[in-house]
């Protein structure tokens, strides 16, 4: 277990290595900060002061091993656009994708599990198919046009819950149902198809041989043995919301890390797209190895 | 009142499939008493399983339908009773084991929790279910009992986990325990250690205990009674002696012919020269030596066989040969080449004249090539043996030559029995016009009488075209009907090594007669006085345990 974890630190390491060396260049080609940040008839010698306080004017290489040799020492650089560390403004961002994720991935699990595996049980019946077009429908729908008939219906027409911005709990509503949606549809018949082949097991057979109940026959014996691909799908899914959900924070004013990085990348604020995508990458790595945990304390097999 | 335990009455159970309806049994009746050991006997497909599953109320309705009959068990209709008062039999009052305990133990539940699970299902307090658990483990031979139930079913041996599912039956001191094939993916020792297993357990409750196997020996060995079935019907019913010396259905007769050992036993001819000569093998895996030194000589036209139980390293000779995978020291001569330090293309080459037929057909045959493309692609690979214009003509003979019609060629795998599968698998090895086939386990998984056809089948093979063979084989009796010379194989060591005659008729090694004595024979007589010898051996091991103390 610790020599896969070593392992796994190693590869994930390298990997992000090589993401900052490409987003680091990359995003150079964006254009030139100082285009953008001052007024337009700047002239070309406050241009080439403003490239000059920022490092801007060294060649890429020279620029690139000063990132390199700041970030040795955790040093992410400044935000060009807020004037302070870039790490702070990721961190900050980060926090609200991180509740977002969190909250909304616990609830998609939960009803997904639940719902999947009372559909496996069913297959065929009412419940079953009544829960599979659910789900088709939540794996299709496009989350820019569920987002905004739910503004319409809920925020313009009915008046319940706010357009958008945070700062109460009904705040959180909208963005967490539209998010909802999508993972849940793809969870649930994740979880269904993982239930249809553990129940048709042969361990299965020997339960219903020893009268063990119904229900802890879905719950205790199949459903541990079904989470292992279910799992994957969950950690693939949470990472993509951890990456921030970016359309989902944009329609609805979330101050998260999609919208900070889509903001960043308009405004060249080069130190704090590199920022941003490293912390979401650690983020990333550290719930891999969350799910590697799983997968270990779910099957014995693994843990030998 | 009752006049039987359990009674099954004109039952008639069918399936709905997508290729229309299958009846799967067909107005059967049997019975079965308290202290009794009924068979239930028959090869794959004759509906030996459906009573079991009936009993059990394990037949998943639709596709299943029950269509007639009655199952009476103290008196009482169970095809009657509600979901709920089934269940609460089930594990209590009937009890079943199953045939691959690997697949039928939850691979994430510590096995100690399983077997308590049994008595937990029926309201025991936990404390009282998990001493329950620990007593049996103990009483069914498992070591450190405290630390087995721990454990989960993956660290046991196939052997521990049929015990482990014997104890998680009999949990409940059930009145009945079926038990459908429970030693058909068991080494021979093991096999004969279960099923004695068994019997004990039966004597010490006085359950009735219904088998339901394929295979003759354990009818023989192990049975009161017995009943036939072929299609879905009982052909004959009657004590194993009497159904051994007075078959009188055909079908029957047909599986009595069919068991293997019978026949006259081949003599090695002498002054051949060595075609094969294995110096030295030697493999590990790990920590784990699988092969440790093994010497052996085959003659061109020469039948070999290579006996042990699982794990003894026979498998892993034939992949050594093959290079399928890299020995770690040795030599493999063939016509006096060493086959080891051979290049990758010298190989492909060399392949050409060494074949191989895996066990299971179903999973060594490509699903999605038909007949033609499967046993054509050797030509594909090798375009030097045959012109393409040839090729319908040829693999048309093939198939015949293997008892298959030339029209077969545009079927798919799945459109044949298991069988005819292997038949195929052996037109494709004939294709390249080998000098060696290897046979892994290849009759293993097939119906004894398919089993009697494939072997006559190599044979005819082995006289007409002198192909030699090697010939890996746990089952003894088919190999003393077709092989030479054997070699006998334990924890990757050869232990013995002679001709046919030697090795069945005077085994010198204890390991080789205590392979022979673990034999199921389809004689009742002869069954009685090896479990007689048995018993003596196992006594005799117990006074030496005895004094040694």
């Amino acid at each position: 277990m610790k020599s896969m974890l070593g392992k796994r630190a190693l590869s994930s390491f390298v990997s992000l290595f090589v993401l900052i060396v490409l987003v680091f260049f990359l995003s150079r080609l964006t254009g030139d900060p100082a285009a953008l940040y001052l007024p337009v008839d700047a002239s070309e010698e406050m241009r080439h002061n403003f490239r000059e306080i920022h490092g801007l004017n060294d060649p890429l290489m020279v620029q690139f091993g000063r990132y390199m040799a700041d970030l040795a020492r955790l040093d992410f650089g400044d935000s060009l656009r807020k004037a302070r560390p870039a790490l702070d403004v990721v961190l900050e961002a980060f926090i609200w994708t991180l509740w977002l994720a969190l909250v909304t991935m616990a609830l998609v699990a939960v009803a997904a599990i639940v719902v999947g595996s009372i559909a496996a049980f069913h297959v065929g019946r009412p419940f079953d198919r009544f829960a599979s077009v659910l789900s088709l429908i939540g794996a299709s729908a496009p989350d820019f046009w569920v987002a905004i008939v739910g503004i319409v219906i809920f925020a313009v027409n009915l008046g319940w819950l706010p357009t958008s911005g945070t700062g109460t709990v009904w705040h959180w509503i909208l963005p967490i149902a539209v998010l909802f949606i999508r993972p849940f549809g793809l969870i649930l018949q994740v979880v269904r198809g993982a239930m249809i082949t553990a129940l048709g097991s042969a361990y299965v057979k020997t339960a219903r041989a020893k009268g063990v109940r119904n229900r802890p026959i879905i719950f205790v014996h199949t459903l541990r043995n079904a989470m292992l691909p279910v799992i994957t799908v969950i950690g693939d899914q949470a990472a993509a919301l951890l990456n921030g959900a970016v359309v989902v924070e944009t329609i609805f004013g979330f101050p998260g890390v999609g919208k900070l990085m889509i903001d960043s990348i308009l405004q060249r604020d080069f130190n704090v797209i590199l920022a941003s995508i490293m912390v979401t990458a650690i983020a990333i790595f550290i719930m891999n190895i969350l799910i590697d945990i799983a997968y270990a304390l779910l099957d014995p097999r693994i843990r030998a | 009142m009752a006049d039987h335990l359990l009674e099954v009455r004109n039952l008639s159970v069918r399936f709905h499939t997508t290729g229309g309806v299958v009846n799967a049994v067909n107005g059967i009746s049997w019975h079965l008493d308290r202290g009794e050991t009924l068979g239930i006997l028959g090869e794959s497909g004759s509906g030996k399983s459906v009573s079991a599953a009936a009993i059990m109320n394990l037949i998943d309705r639709p596709p299943g339908e029950i269509t007639s009959g009655q199952i009476l068990f103290d008196g009482q209709d169970l095809l009657q009773a509600s979901e709920e008062e089934r269940r609460r039999l089930n594990g209590k009052r009937i009890s079943m084991i199953f045939q691959d305990p690997l697949s039928h133990l939850n691979p994430v539940y510590p096995v100690g929790w399983q077997i308590a699970e049994t008595a937990l299902a029926h309201g025991v307090a936990k404390a009282e279910a998990y001493a329950r658990a620990l007593d049996l483990i103990e009483r069914v031979g498992i070591p450190d009992p405290k630390g087995a139930m721990r454990k989960y079913p993956h660290q046991f041996s196939g052997g521990q986990r049929q015990r482990l599912m014997i104890a998680m039956a009999l949990v409940q001191k059930p009145d009945i325990l079926i038990a459908d094939e429970p030693t058909t993916a068991l080494d021979v020792t093991v096999q004969a250690d279960v099923l004695s297993l068994l019997e004990e357990l039966q004597e010490e409750t006085g359950m009735g205990l219904l088998l339901i196997t394929h295979d003759l020996g354990v009818v023989a060995e192990a049975c009161d009674r017995a009943v036939v079935m072929e299609g879905g019907r009982i052909v004959e019913s009657g004590t194993p002696r009497g159904l051994y010396h007075n078959a009188q259905h055909p079908y029957t007769r047909k599986l009595l012919a069919a068991a293997p050992g019978r026949g006259e036993m081949r003599e090695p001819e002498s002054g051949r020269t060595p075609i094969l000569q294995v110096r030295g093998l030697r493999k590990s895996y790990g920590g784990f030596e699988a092969l440790k030194a093994v010497d052996f000589d085959l003659h061109a036209g020469e039948t070999l066989a290579i006996v042990g139980e699982s794990g003894s390293g026979k498998s892993t000779i034939a992949r050594l040969i093959l290079r399928l995978e890299e020995a770690d020291a040795g030599s493999v001569k063939w016509k006096g080449e060493d086959v080891l330090t051979k290049s990758r293309r010298q190989m492909g080459g060399l392949r050409r004249q060494l074949q191989m037929v895996f066990q299971d057909p179903t999973q060594s045959l490509n699903p999605h090539m038909s007949v033609y493309d499967i046993i054509s692609e050797a030509w594909v690979i090798h375009p030097d043996i045959l012109p393409k214009a040839q090729w319908p003509t040829r693999v048309a003979e093939l198939l015949e030559q293997v008892g298959l019609k030339p029209e077969h060629t545009q079927r798919y795998p799945h459109q044949f029995s298991g069988g005819q599968r292997q038949r195929i698998a052996i037109a494709r090895a004939l294709a390249l016009e080998p000098d060696l086939i290897i046979c892994d386990e290849a009759v293993s998984a097939l119906d004894v009488s398919i089993q009697a056809q494939v072997i006559a089948l190599l044979g005819e093979l082995r006289d007409r075209l002198g192909i030699a063979f090697i010939f890996i084989a746990h089952d003894l009796p088919v190999v003393r009907d077709f092989a030479d010379r054997v070699l006998v194989m334990q924890r990757g060591r050869v232990v013995e090594q002679g001709s046919v005659r030697q090795i069945f008729e005077s085994p010198h090694e204890p390991y080789t007669q205590r392979l022979l004595a673990a034999g199921l024979d389809a004689d009742p007589d002869v069954q009685a006085e090896r479990r007689a010898a048995r018993r003596q051996l196992a006594r005799a091991i117990g006074q030496m345990a005895d004094i040694v103390q």
